[in-house]
């Protein structure tokens, strides 16, 4: 008699099962009272309404949107990744994750989601922390950090750097593993793939399309993305 | 190594003040199961502050122990984990504010309790970053010293409420002038029905020179380049 399979206790869940938890929206695109394509490396701010819905779409796969949220009526309560870690006891983004602010306030709630996680460990990239991961010489390479800091000027309203937090990837996948590890791996997004949330309160969203070409999180070939808006 | 300070925070207890470069700051969990929450900032510059993926990134680890660096979002080391007996410590899962605790633990107010109330350390950090001319706008992912949080294969965390034990240790380099803000209320995903926070003691020594076989700064070459970002840095400063 062979041996039994043993199943060992520390597998990365597969694309695959990740994808059994994607969920579709009914929202016809058609119907959007805004749209705009972001295109790969630049930044895009705007304001979305509580009860409004939010989607961003990967148009050509494993592009990863750094994004942050601001109370579009109290700006200095924003987007906290460890208070939506700590409200969820989970790392990953996805389907019923409500989106925390670090005053304690659900900002939006991811409604749905066809890519399946989501990472808010990873951070953005910065010309400064290239150096740190790259090489010194990469210093001059376009980061999100500086997209965030363009975007935050441009909203106005005397907000800048120091409102710049630890922000979200859609479509990005950092898997921890229980012994501890943590690593920028393949994206698990496609062509076509896209996250949705509904605004529950006034919210000012800040996206960052990446322009990192120094590691996977996008397939090292920045795309662009597009959000839309319906009321 | 010299002692140069030393003091007793209890429980629930709040402290803030600048640790200059060169100096090691050690915490000892005294009574076992204490958490110890931390906020870092250049003290000189605090819109540079402490941040939790470029630590976790730039070392590709979710866990941080003895051989970490904790990194500035400026490319730049503010402080090197030389030694650790706790093993684990979390930066992901924030902190206690007034409604976890309310939800989690009741109320207990000043008028019951005197100074016995329950704290949160969300509030505990406001006080004193406003003591530095801070507030929230300043308050970011911070770390949690002696609480051990593993995440599965799906993500789902759970925290180990046995990681440290009475005596545990941890010492902290600092490679920059910091700011350090310290809380010791309990881990926000501990599962204890009660309100019971763990007083801690800080020690600060005056630190031996870094060696070219550091333990830290040695660990990977992303430390390394960090810490020739923190070299420049002061090389144009000082």
């Amino acid at each position: 008699m062979d041996e039994p399979i043993k199943t060992p206790s520390t597998i990365t869940p597969c694309a695959t099962e990740i994808m059994n938890r994607a969920t579709e929206s009914t929202l016809d695109p058609a119907d959007a009272t805004y749209r705009k394509i972001i295109l790969a490396g630049d930044h895009w701010v705007h304001r979305v309404n509580a009860g409004q819905y939010f989607r961003i779409l990967d148009l050509e796969g494993n592009q990863a949107a750094d994004t942050l949220f601001y109370d579009a009526n109290d700006p200095e309560d924003r987007y906290a990744a460890d208070v939506t870690i700590r409200n969820q006891g989970a790392l990953y983004l996805t389907t019923g994750t409500v989106l925390m602010s670090s005053g304690g306030n659900a900002l939006l709630t991811i409604v749905a989601d066809t890519c399946g996680r989501h990472d808010t460990l990873g951070g953005a990239c910065s010309r400064e922390s290239n150096t740190m991961r790259y090489a010194i010489e990469k210093e001059s390479m376009h980061a999100c950090r500086d997209s965030f800091i363009c975007g935050i000027h441009e909203w106005g309203h005397g907000l800048g750097k120091r409102d710049i937090t630890c922000n979200i990837n859609f479509f990005m996948n950092v898997p921890v593993t229980p012994e501890g590890k943590l690593t920028f791996a393949d994206g698990i997004s496609a062509p076509g793939r896209y996250v949705e949330m509904r605004a529950e309160r006034d919210v000012i969203a800040l996206i960052s399309n990446c322009p990192q070409l120094n590691n996977p999180c996008n397939a090292y070939n920045p795309t662009p993305v597009e959000v839309f808006i319906w009321d | 190594m010299k002692l140069l300070y030393e003091k007793s925070l209890a429980a629930a207890g709040m402290w803030s003040q600048t640790i200059s470069r060169g100096k090691v700051l050690r915490l000892t969990d005294l009574e076992g199961g204490a958490n110890v929450s931390a906020l870092l900032y250049n003290a000189a510059e605090p819109i540079e502050r402490y941040n939790m993926p470029d630590t976790l990134k730039g070392q590709h680890t979710f866990q941080l122990t003895a051989g970490h660096c904790l990194h500035s979002d400026m490319g730049r080391i503010l402080c090197s984990i030389i030694r650790d007996t706790a093993g684990w410590h979390d930066t992901v899962c924030g902190c206690t504010d007034a409604k976890l605790v309310a939800e989690k633990y009741g109320s207990l107010s000043y008028q019951e309790a005197r100074n016995d109330f329950y704290r949160n350390a969300r509030d505990n950090f406001l006080i004193e970053l406003a003591k530095h001319g801070l507030g929230p706008r300043d308050i970011v992912p911070n770390l949690n010293f002696f609480s051990k949080v593993v995440a599965d294969n799906e993500g789902l965390l759970t925290f180990d409420s046995r990681s440290s034990s009475p005596g545990s240790e941890v010492d902290l380099r600092f490679e920059m002038d910091t700011l350090v803000v310290l809380t010791n209320c309990q881990h926000p995903l501990d599962p204890g029905k009660t309100y019971a926070p763990k007083s801690v003691r800080l020690s600060v020594f005056a630190a031996e020179p870094v060696s070219s076989e550091d333990l830290c700064i040695r660990s990977c070459p992303e430390n390394g380049r960090a810490y020739q970002n923190t070299l420049d840095y002061y090389a144009l400063r000082d």
